[in-house]
């Protein structure tokens, strides 16, 4: 390259900024696919915290919410669950 | 105690086995007792550019099958002191590594050399997993080339995972990270990744730069480890990572940027 070429540099990127960039996107995407496949037991784990609640509130499908986070170099797992109103809990025998 | 070093990639023929035999030889030239491995069961190759492929007569897996032992199998190096190859098995199926054959060679290994030195077979296969599984440290050979990159990042991955370090939650294995078949040249006018790019994307220390070079086939036709070639850029490309991996302080030799004049002049 030389100093007229820097011209043309601006027109055109060169292929080993490209190769960078599409690599650090296609990277990031996998190491978080892979990442996320590690808790791959949440539906599971969703389905059987409903089933525990059930047992005396009475809570649909969508009212649960299950979720990990990361912060830093910890990981949170965040249960939600939402109750409707007060009408549908069952009283204790 | 021994240290054993995995050489992989992931993607083939980016200088794995090369790779394996210069920084074995290396090591050994350093005075340090080494025996490099091949992991590439049925693809044997290591014997050829060792040089010893007539020599060949009991292989890793007779070992492991108690076939015949670590003596009738380990090859030793005519030219390097302390230097010597246990060659893969040609025919065999590769499924016949399991760790617990593995472990017990090694335990023999261990006691007799400083260094094991693995050389992977390319792919994240049952074969690739065998060889990374005892590793204490990993060189992630990698070239200036999107395929090789993306696929050393999975293996990079996997060390993080399927190796016995990670599964027993020791020190997790210590990554190096090799760059091979580097033009300078093409770095500077923008058509190559440089060793920095690689290094960014994969976040792991680099060991070392290997220029691509005439002298490497030249090796390999002859059957003599790069590093024994002396005249030669990669050979001594070698021989700073071997220093470097020991805990010398080299300078990366490929790595400079080029003066502003000669980015002014062109080349």
């Amino acid at each position: 390259m030389n100093i007229f070429s820097y011209f043309s540099f601006l027109k055109q990127r060169k292929s080993a900024a490209i190769a960078k960039e599409r690599l650090q996107i296609i990277v990031a995407h996998e190491r978080n696919a892979l990442y996320r496949g590690s808790f791959d037991f949440i539906p599971l784990l969703q389905k059987e915290l409903l089933d525990v609640v059930r047992k005396y509130v009475n809570v649909s499908d969508d009212q649960i919410k299950v979720n990990v986070e990361k912060n830093g170099n910890y990981e949170v797992l965040e249960v939600n669950i939402a109750l409707a109103d007060a009408e549908g809990r069952f009283s204790l025998p | 105690m021994a240290r054993v070093i995995v050489v992989t990639s992931g993607k083939g023929g980016v200088g794995k086995t090369t790779t394996s035999a210069a920084f074995a030889t290396g090591l050994a030239m350093r005075g340090h007792k080494t025996v490099v491995i091949d992991f590439d069961i049925g693809l044997r190759n290591l014997d050829l550019i060792m040089g010893c492929e007539r020599r060949v007569v009991y292989d890793f897996v007779n070992v492991i099958r108690g076939e015949g032992n670590l003596n009738q199998a380990l090859i030793k190096d005519k030219r390097v002191d302390d230097l010597y190859i246990l060659p893969a098995s040609q025919t065999r199926d590769k499924d016949t590594l399991t760790v617990e054959g593995i472990e017990q060679v090694f335990e023999e290994l261990k006691e007799r050399f400083d260094f094991i030195v693995c050389d992977s077979p390319a792919g994240i296969e049952h074969g690739a997993i065998m060889a990374m599984y005892f590793a204490d440290e990993a060189i992630i050979v990698t070239n200036p080339e999107v395929s090789s990159v993306r696929d050393s990042d999975r293996i990079i991955g996997i060390l993080a995972s399927k190796t016995k370090r990670a599964q027993n939650g020791d020190a997790p294995v210590r990554e190096h990270l090799l760059v091979t078949r580097y033009f300078a040249k093409r770095v500077n006018t923008g058509d190559m990744m440089s060793a920095k790019d690689i290094q960014e994307i994969l976040a792991i220390p680099l060991l070392g730069i290997i220029p691509e070079s005439p002298s490497v086939l030249q090796a390999s036709n002859s059957g003599i480890p790069v590093a024994l070639d002396k005249n030669s850029d990669a050979g001594q490309a070698y021989l700073d990572v071997v220093a470097r991996f020991l805990g010398e302080d080299r300078p990366h030799r490929f790595l400079n940027k080029r003066s502003f004049f000669a980015r002014l002049f062109g080349n």
